[in-house]
């Protein structure tokens, strides 16, 4: 009798097993539970997202955080970035406080010691960087500057180079089976680096001290890399809003000292740019700064591009 | 340009010292005709100054870029052939032995920290993003505080209210401590934040208090202060001190994160003009789930005015209140959580949570107080946006409080169970960087105690539009109305501005 019920017991659990429970599980369970055998790594902004997938190969299941075309300082620290950083095998962050502004919260709740600052999955991507603009001292009256310098480095080919290195050896110490491999394409991604830098310099060589205006420093590595001048900004400092009298300022400036272009990241208002470029004679050019996209090559396409709509903006201009 | 501005100043400070010493009283107008034009043909000399070294800087600027364009054409060129040349010798790449050191250190940012393998690739490779070895200029900043951070972050959060109220004493209709309380002026919440790592396995955060009381007295409170686990296992994490129950989501925040310049009535009435909080802890665990969800139990002590449906010395509902002893764990106040997040295409995130508060209460014999809380906040915001604009917030909470008020035999108040309840809905619409406008609307209602006409129980009605302008993230002007409209006091009307600044290390945002 006492058998018989657990055999019943038995059927109806396996039915229900093969049902609607089953499938409730399964939605359940951690989507990207399947390539255990792959590194989860999380970076903060798709720029070192791309370098992750130049060196990390199909060896590893790269997230970005912040999305292409959206303003690295003020992400919305979404509650689901919590349960992305808790499966994290490694995150890759820029270390010079871009992230400031959302990341440290979200990483203290995720509860995931192999990503805490100090553990062997934890990479600043800035690591071995000379960065521009250290303040000598913080002082909010000068905007919002960052401790460690100018956070927008990642613009710049030799940096990315660098931070390519420093994203490599994290990967490695988050899976020592696959250190040849990253390393290897390390390599092939510095080296086609290195060939590309040349073509583009080259590229620029012509429109060598042109003057630039930003609309805020993001670009001044880009700038110095390629030989453009920024002449000024229309944040007056770094993250304060443009104010008009500065701007006619700055017209007043543009004008004096021929400034061909006015410059803006993608995500940014239009309206200040447009009055300034109009007002002073110089060409608008509205960039993405951030590739878009999961291509191995997201990186080195994102500076093609740049520099081709800085180039064909030079060219478009009456001589 | 730091040390010529430096001179600007310190230079006519100087000048104005001598005078003073050398001349006579009488000639002090003369005196400050001359220290003028001493300042103004000093100030020329100094503008003129800064002209050459801005040149001099560009040149310099100039040539460093020549220098870096032809160190790495050259390092370029040769790293397809020349085995001698810098390129050869590239970062960290060569074998896993030469990559494992570089994370040895990983979270330097600094590269004269930065392990031998970092170093040597910065200095080997010609460009390094700006050459440690370029001479110094006096618009390079020096770099006294690189990278440098303390072992806490220090924070000072001022808010100071003004505004005029048609209710002579504002505390009447104004539920919450930290709301402006009075005619002219208020200084609700300053907040003094201390917030660090204590060691590799905790994190703690104290805040401190300060605001006056309608007599203008100073108080300090300790409002929270805990310490939180960083490296549990299980996806658990223990907090324990004071601190404000996750109950909802605006009993979370503290007066700089709100939206509006007062708290809620609902928030108000069932948890307190302080805030649901008192010395306890809490365990939440993390679910291993594809969106997130967090699952979250805290014990707190019940009595005091911070455990105010509880066991609280102030009366609610017309019933004396006997605080006594605890005398078991059952009388402790108990507050779960379930908060769940989501997604909805790109530009919308939900979050939404269930929370409860038990405990028993000071009303008589074996009363008990249940709060039911549910909370949903639901925020858009397009992909690409400049400095966090635009965006369109919706929150809504609702709360209901099951009260166990006990026996007065001396008022002829009957044992019995009284129910009161609320909600507030506000949407919060940032159209362009700097500016964001925020609507709300509140009712709350229930059964009355003791007495029908009691304003704590009474049905309210308020709608309270603003107007916030935020110069920077460190700071924020905010105009708001309030038509309030109380069953027991009739239409009220209240125009409140406020300020508030920050002070200090940037605590990040939460969502």
């Amino acid at each position: 009798m006492r058998g018989v019920t657990i055999a019943k017991t038995n059927s109806l659990l396996a039915r229900l097993a093969r049902g609607p429970l089953l499938t409730l599980l399964l939605a359940l369970a951690p989507a990207d539970a399947s390539p255990a055998d792959r590194p989860r790594v999380v970076a903060t902004t798709p720029d070192l997202a791309a370098i992750v997938r130049a060196v990390g190969g199909d060896a590893v299941a790269v997230t970005s955080l912040a999305r292409a075309g959206e303003d690295p300082h003020f992400v919305d620290p979404r509650p689901s970035f919590v349960s992305t950083l808790n499966r994290a095998d490694v995150l890759v962050e820029g270390g010079a406080s871009l992230e400031s502004g959302w990341l440290a919260p979200l990483v203290q709740n995720a509860r995931n010691a192999r990503i805490v600052p100090g553990a062997p999955g934890y990479v600043a991507a800035a690591t071995g960087l000379t960065l521009r603009d250290v303040p000598a001292s913080l002082d909010r009256a000068m905007g919002d500057v960052h401790p460690q310098g100018n956070p927008h480095f990642m613009l710049d080919p030799v940096a990315a180079r660098q931070v390519a290195a420093n994203i490599a050896a994290g990967l490695c110490a988050a899976d020592h089976s696959r250190c040849g491999e990253h390393s290897a394409r390390l390599k092939s991604f510095q080296t086609d680096l290195d060939a590309r830098l040349s073509a583009w310099q080259a590229r620029l060589a012509p429109w060598k001290g042109t003057r630039i205006v930003t609309y805020h420093n993001g670009l001044d590595y880009f700038a110095a890399r390629f030989g453009l001048v920024v002449a000024g900004t229309l944040e007056p400092k770094p993250g304060i809003a443009p104010p008009p009298a500065h701007l006619t300022g700055l017209v007043a400036t543009m004008r004096a000292q021929g400034v061909a272009l006015v410059v803006v990241e993608s995500y940014r208002e239009r309206r200040n740019p447009d009055f300034v470029a109009q007002s002073s004679g110089a060409t608008l050019v509205s960039l993405s700064t951030m590739p878009d996209g999961d291509g191995a090559n997201a990186y080195t396409e994102l500076l093609e591009e740049m520099i081709a709509s800085i180039v064909t903006a030079l060219e478009r201009r009456p001589k | 340009m730091q040390p010529a501005f430096r001179g600007r100043w310190g230079a006519p400070a100087l000048t104005a010292f001598t005078l003073t010493m050398t001349t006579p009283l009488e000639a002090a107008a003369q005196t400050n005709q001359e220290l003028l034009r001493a300042m103004r043909s000093m100030e020329q000399r100094i503008l003129q100054l800064e002209h050459k070294v801005r040149t001099q800087d560009e040149l310099i600027e100039t040539l460093r870029n020549t220098e870096d364009t032809e160190g790495a054409a050259r390092a370029a060129g040769s790293a397809s052939g020349d085995p001698a040349s810098p390129a050869t010798v590239q970062p960290a790449s060569a074998s896993p032995a030469t990559v494992q050191p570089a994370s040895a250190s990983p979270a330097t940012v600094q590269p004269a920290s930065a392990s031998p393998a970092t170093v040597q690739a910065a200095s080997a490779w010609p460009a390094t993003v700006q050459p440690a070895s370029a001479p110094w200029s006096p618009s390079q900043p020096i770099p006294l505080l690189s990278g440098s951070r303390g072992y806490l972050n220090l924070s000072l959060v001022g808010i100071v209210d003004a505004g005029w109220s048609t209710r002579r004493d504002p505390t009447r209709i104004q539920l919450g401590d930290h709301d402006p309380i009075r005619r002219g002026f208020s200084l609700p919440s300053e907040e003094l934040v201390l917030e660090g790592a204590v060691d590799p396995y905790f994190r703690a955060a104290a805040s401190i208090v300060f605001h006056l009381d309608e007599h203008n007295q100073t108080e300090v409170e300790l409002e929270e202060l805990f310490l939180v686990t960083t490296s549990l296992p299980w996806n658990l994490q223990l907090k324990a001190g004071q601190f404000l129950a996750e109950f909802g989501r605006v009993n979370q925040q503290h007066p700089h994160a709100w939206d509006f310049v007062d708290v809620p009535l609902i928030a108000g009435r069932v948890l307190g003009p302080e805030g649901l909080r008192n010395p306890g802890a809490r365990l939440s665990y993390l679910l291993p789930t594809p969106f997130y969800a967090e699952l979250a139990l805290a014990v707190h002590n019940s009595e005091g005015g911070k455990a105010y449906s509880f066991r609280n010395e102030e009366a609610l509902f017309g019933r004396d209140a006997d605080v006594g002893d605890p005398h078991s764990a059952g009388d402790l106040l108990y507050v779960p959580r379930l908060a769940s997040s989501f997604e909805v295409g790109d530009e919308h995130t939900v979050l939404a949570g269930v929370s409860g508060a038990f405990g028993p209460n000071a009303s008589g014999h074996d009363t008990d107080t249940q709060i039911y809380g549910f909370d949903l906040y639901w925020k858009w915001k397009p992909v690409s946006h400049d400095g966090g604009f635009p965006f369109l917030a919706w929150q809504t909470e609702a709360m209901v409080r099951r009260y166990e008020a006990g026996q007065v035999v001396d008022l002829g108040l009957p044992r019995q169970t009284l129910e009161d309840y609320g909600v507030y809905s506000q949407i919060v619409y940032g159209p362009a960087r700097r500016w964001v406008t925020a609507l709300r609307g509140e009712w709350v209602d229930g059964d009355h105690g003791a007495s029908p006409s009691d304003e704590s129980t009474a049905r309210r009605v308020r709608i309270s539009p603003n107007l916030t302008f935020h110069p920077t993230e460190f700071s924020k002007v905010r105009l708001q109305y309030n038509y309030d409209h109380s069953a027991a006091l009739e239409s009220d009307h209240s125009l409140w501005l406020q300020t508030e600044f920050l002070l200090g290390a940037h605590a990040a945002h939460r969502f």
